[in-house]
């Protein structure tokens, strides 16, 4: 094999990493103001369920980590806060992949809801119980909903990535 | 679900290190609560630690946004380009009433001078300045901030004044190694002291985070501000230095709130203040 096509291939293994840190790095960008009030898609909640309860092997629990380390020094957080909220979210689908057999968009799409709901009240509860961060509620709720509302969408997109990834990975394996 | 099976899933899904898993969620879980807890006691060693990690993330980070960053430029300038006409029509006559009040400007400074002369009194402060390059802009609901590039190694300090041309924009909160953090007016947590004219009313400005608007606090019951009145910073803290403008009072909902002058989401460069 190639280095060109060495390099792809290590490239096609991190790819999905790489998206959950650009996710990370620009998650400012994706909000917009509504009625007085932010929503927040939070992105990256959704890269770490989908590939972390459909593909646990694409990225390791540490880049998680550091994923989180990230959005917190960029958001101005305590370090610590979201590498808990991000893996709080793998140990969620963690149990629903030892726990449940039949998996289907609708089923991971009200299992996601409550993941976040979990994760945005433990988030909620170290930023103004621990550190007394203000945090406006209703922006809060708000972008959990909306990040709620375009889980499907984004499963979409995600699957047919990954569907790309398999088929290249197949295809480079196959040369 | 059984005890059993619960603790078997527990157990698997906390301890179990899968395909690609260099660790368990377990031991990232307890990094993380120490990673906190080292947060909340902010030890020293850790400080170092942080404004080294918060430099290398946030220069990466700047370069990663950066294709983010000019799809946004392009979109502005475009819309520049169709609001020509209009811009143009409204700088023509703007520039005539500018005329004027450049020439009652220079007669105010000239008067203010003398005046200040005859009463002995110091400049406390300086106008001196850093241009600097914004890295990042932070639009959350919790957080309105700028990151810039210049941090302690430049005698950047916290609590310095920040403008965006001459308008106040925000004072440093944060300053690492080379990079620093410049809390907006707008962002939910801001305070300032300021003084409204006409009138010289005393009050705080107050940032609301989730609009463009700023809130004015402890106003007093007899007070004779009016829309269009200007707001200054008031220099009261003795940090920030007095008569920086900031926006223009507008009526919103029976309130009166601050117009900023300076619009949040297209800053290049920013002076930082210091004292000498």
């Amino acid at each position: 094999m190639s280095i060109i096509n060495k390099t792809f291939s290590k490239f096609l293994g991190i790819f999905p990493v790489i998206i959950l840190f650009i996710s990370v790095l620009t998650n400012s960008k994706y909000n917009f103001a509504y009625d007085e009030n932010y929503l927040n898609f939070n992105i990256s909640y959704i890269i770490i369920f989908y590939w972390s309860l459909k593909k646990p092997e694409y990225f390791g629990y540490g880049f998680i980590f550091l994923a989180g380390m990230l959005n917190d020094v960029i958001q101005n957080n305590p370090l610590g806060v979201s590498s808990i909220d991000y893996l709080s979210i793998c140990v969620l689908t963690g149990f629903v992949r030892t726990r449940i057999v039949l998996q289907n968009l609708f089923y991971d799409w009200v299992f996601f809801l409550i993941s976040i709901l979990i994760v945005g009240s433990i988030n909620y509860i170290i930023l103004v119980y621990i550190f007394n961060t203000p945090i406006i509620y209703n922006s809060l709720f708000l972008g959990l909903f909306a990040t709620f509302l375009i889980y499907p969408i984004l499963a979409k997109i995600l699957s047919w990535i990954d569907n790309i990834l398999q088929v290249s990975i197949y295809d480079k394996k196959n040369q | 679900m059984g005890r059993d099976d619960f603790v078997i899933s527990a157990r698997s899904v906390f301890l179990k290190k899968g395909n690609r898993q260099k660790f368990s969620l377990l031991s990232l879980i307890i990094i993380s609560i120490v990673i906190i807890s080292l947060e909340y006691f902010q030890s020293g060693p850790i400080n170092q630690i942080r404004m080294i990690t918060k430099d290398i993330i946030i220069k990466s980070s700047y370069i990663v946004s950066t294709p983010f960053k000019s799809i946004s430029k392009t979109y502005y300038s475009l819309t520049d380009h169709f609001n020509m006409y209009d811009e143009y029509e409204k700088l023509k006559t703007a520039e005539t009433k500018n005329k004027n009040l450049i020439l009652e400007n220079n007669f105010f400074k000239k008067e203010n001078q003398r005046l200040k002369k005859l009463i002995d009194e110091k400049n406390l402060f300086n106008e001196e300045f850093f241009v600097t390059k914004v890295l990042l802009d932070q639009k959350s609901p919790y957080l309105r901030s700028l990151l810039i590039n210049k941090g302690f190694k430049h005698g950047i300090k916290l609590g310095a004044a920040v403008r965006s041309d001459s308008y106040f924009i925000g004072k440093v909160i944060d300053s690492n190694y080379l990079t620093s953090r410049v809390l907006l007016i707008s962002d939910l947590n801001s305070k300032i002291p300021i003084i409204i004219e006409p009138g010289s009313v005393s009050a705080i400005l107050s940032g609301t985070g989730n609009n463009e608007l700023g809130e004015i606090e402890y106003l007093p019951e007899k007070n004779n501000i009016e829309e269009g009145g200007i707001v200054y910073t008031s220099g009261s803290d003795g940090v920030i230095s007095s008569g920086i403008p900031i926006g223009k009072i507008i009526l919103d909902d029976n309130q009166f709130k601050v117009d900023y002058f300076t619009d949040f989401t297209q800053i290049d460069f920013v002076k930082v203040y210091y004292k000498k």
